[in-house]
């Protein structure tokens, strides 16, 4: 199957539901796994992880649940279908940056995926809207029990799976959510969460995981520690708090609506008038002001069935999925921030004004779109 | 922005490395940058970086001529990178290692997924140490024809693993034998012998 035709749908993740799926974006688990006796792909010769990548990528292709697949050379990718592949999660920015020697296969419904030769001989993922780490784990955990019938993996009686990088030896999980954090960061309460997030063991990071900013007030919690527990103990543990900062969220909307429900109406209209207006956008503002919009959505300021346009317009409005439709080279900035302006101009004039009845004055109004 | 090694404090304080075509970022506040010796570059581990303070000095435990024998990584390529050359490497390196995985992780030993194929040795093997501490038992007790059924099992259990494996499982019962054989050789000792993989 050609990557032109999976990319050319949003993947289940994004076009989905799932449980909370207003403050969790998505849910994800990713297994990391070497073979044994055979050097890790930052060290190994380039034979080798061919060697490596062959044995690997046909073990995955005969996969049953990776019967409809699109499975393909990194190499053999232009730079822009990489980028859209790291825009939708699907893989890592150190993976795309990978030449010869490594490959990507996936699932059309694209909530799995394999990266052979990323930093290990295999990392695979499942990835799924809203809070569901047991399902996406149950999902990511059964392809690895059918994959360890056919490849030999590395795996020490006391250290568990053996990983290049010891942060990731033991079970070589990380379990992340995508949490959409608006009230948080508007009442200024998302640091201090971080900070006591970061004191449990667990992790928080900006958009594309480590060392990038959070933008459009996304953030993904992961765990980080990896051998001394079970895969459910630690997805236990992340649920737990996911649900804590789940709850602070829900919270911190329903203080601004009833104590500062003009700020909060200021700056939905703000960002819904700059979006329907401007001719230049970066993908940070764009993605910082459509976290207004979404927040609105979630409201009620704007009609229900505009979530999925909103939610799109994250995605699509990320610099490579702007420029996935067009056969012409690589557009420069300026280029890009027009083409995304009119992109979001297109998709806001299907939405209605916002709607500020439903939270301004009256108090009583407020609840009402509001899930617990 | 807050610091990458104490999470607490501002950075204020930018690094980039290259290392090998890589490029590293790393955000640092005063008092953490100037511990890390962040002013001689050369003096800064990427190692430190991306496990942890103090995980080059952990790394130096390691003898300094030490080579994984399988992939011939050494702890300066492991300092260097913080990463392993193969899944060797965890034995070659397990000086600095443990003191490393200490601070990284919540415990030292997995309890996680086993794969299934080492699952099923793992039973068996829990398995025979069962059933060779109720031979010795049998045996010390006197109780002959408790030992000798025990030692049929102990047989039977083995004799499969040996076509696969030819390793532990054949030295219990060598093992056993021996012992059966101090026992007045009331237990005849006919060790099957092992049929190599």
């Amino acid at each position: 199957m050609k990557l032109s035709r999976i990319i050319a749908n949003t993947g289940e993740w994004l076009s989905g539901s799932g449980p909370h799926d207003q403050i969790v974006v998505s849910s994800r688990v990713r297994l990391a796994r070497n073979l044994r006796g055979k050097p890790f792909p930052g060290w190994a010769k380039k034979a080798e992880r061919l060697a490596v990548l062959e044995e690997v990528r046909t073990a995955v292709e005969q996969l049953p649940e990776m019967e409809e697949s699109f499975s393909e050379r990194l190499e053999d990718l232009s730079p822009l279908e990489k980028q859209v592949l790291v825009e939708r999660h699907l893989i890592s920015r150190e993976h795309a940056a990978k030449g010869a020697g490594s490959a990507v296969v996936m699932n059309t419904a694209q909530t799995l995926s394999f990266m052979i030769n990323e930093e290990d001989h295999l990392r695979m993922q499942a990835i799924r809207a809203g809070l569901q780490l047991d399902e996406v784990f149950a999902m990511i955990n059964q392809a690895d029990s059918e994959l360890e019938e056919s490849l030999d993996f590395a795996f020490h009686h006391d250290l568990g799976y053996l990983t290049a990088c010891p942060t990731n030896v033991g079970t070589g999980m990380r379990a992340s959510a995508m949490l959409h954090l608006p009230g948080l960061v508007m009442s200024e309460q998302v640091n201090k969460i971080i900070n006591s997030v970061n004191k449990i063991g667990l992790a928080v990071r900006g958009l594309h995981g480590e060392g990038t900013e959070a933008m459009g007030n996304l953030f993904q919690v992961s765990n980080q520690t990896t051998l001394g527990e079970t895969e459910e103990e630690i997805i236990g543990r992340l649920n737990k708090v996911i649900y804590q900062i789940l709850e602070h969220e829900q919270n911190a909307r329903q203080i601004l609506l009833q104590q500062r429900a003009e700020t909060l109406l200021d700056q939905i209209g703000r960002a819904y008038g700059i979006l329907c207006h401007a001719h230049s956008v970066t993908s940070k503002e764009a993605l910082n002001l459509l976290s207004f919009i979404k927040m609105g959505v979630d409201l009620g300021l704007f009609p229900f069935k505009s979530r999925l346009h909103v939610d799109e317009l994250f995605i699509e409005t990320q610099p490579a999925h702007l420029q996935k439709g067009l056969q012409t080279t690589k557009l420069g900035a300026e280029e890009r921030d027009s083409l995304r302006a009119a992109l979001i101009r297109a998709k806001l004039k299907q939405m209605p004004e916002p709607e500020i009845g439903k939270i301004s004055g009256d108090q009583t109004t407020t609840t009402t779109s509001e899930e617990s | 922005m807050f610091c990458d090694v104490c999470k607490s404090k501002e950075a204020t304080v930018f690094l980039t490395q290259i290392v090998e075509g890589k490029m590293q970022k790393v955000n640092l506040c005063e008092s953490c940058s100037k511990e890390k010796g962040v002013n001689d570059p050369m003096g800064f581990a990427l190692a430190d970086l991306l496990l942890g303070l103090g995980a080059a000095q952990e790394i130096e435990k390691n003898p300094a001529g030490v080579r994984c024998p399988v992939c011939g990584f050494s702890q300066i390529d492991f300092k260097k990178t913080g990463r392993l050359g193969c899944s060797a490497c965890y034995d070659a390196f397990t000086e600095g290692l443990a003191g490393m995985l200490k601070n990284m992780h919540r415990g030292l030993v997995h309890t996680g997924k086993v794969p299934t194929r080492l699952a099923l040795a793992r039973r068996r093997t829990q398995e025979l140490t069962k059933l060779e501490s109720a031979l010795a038992k049998a045996i010390v007790e006197e109780h002959f024809e408790e030992a000798a059924s025990l030692r049929d099992q102990i047989r039977s259990l083995t004799a499969t693993e040996a076509e696969n494996q030819a390793g532990q499982e054949v030295k219990t019962v060598n093992r056993i034998a021996e012992l059966a054989e101090n026992q007045e050789g009331l237990l005849a000792p006919t060790p099957k012998k092992s049929k190599k993989p």
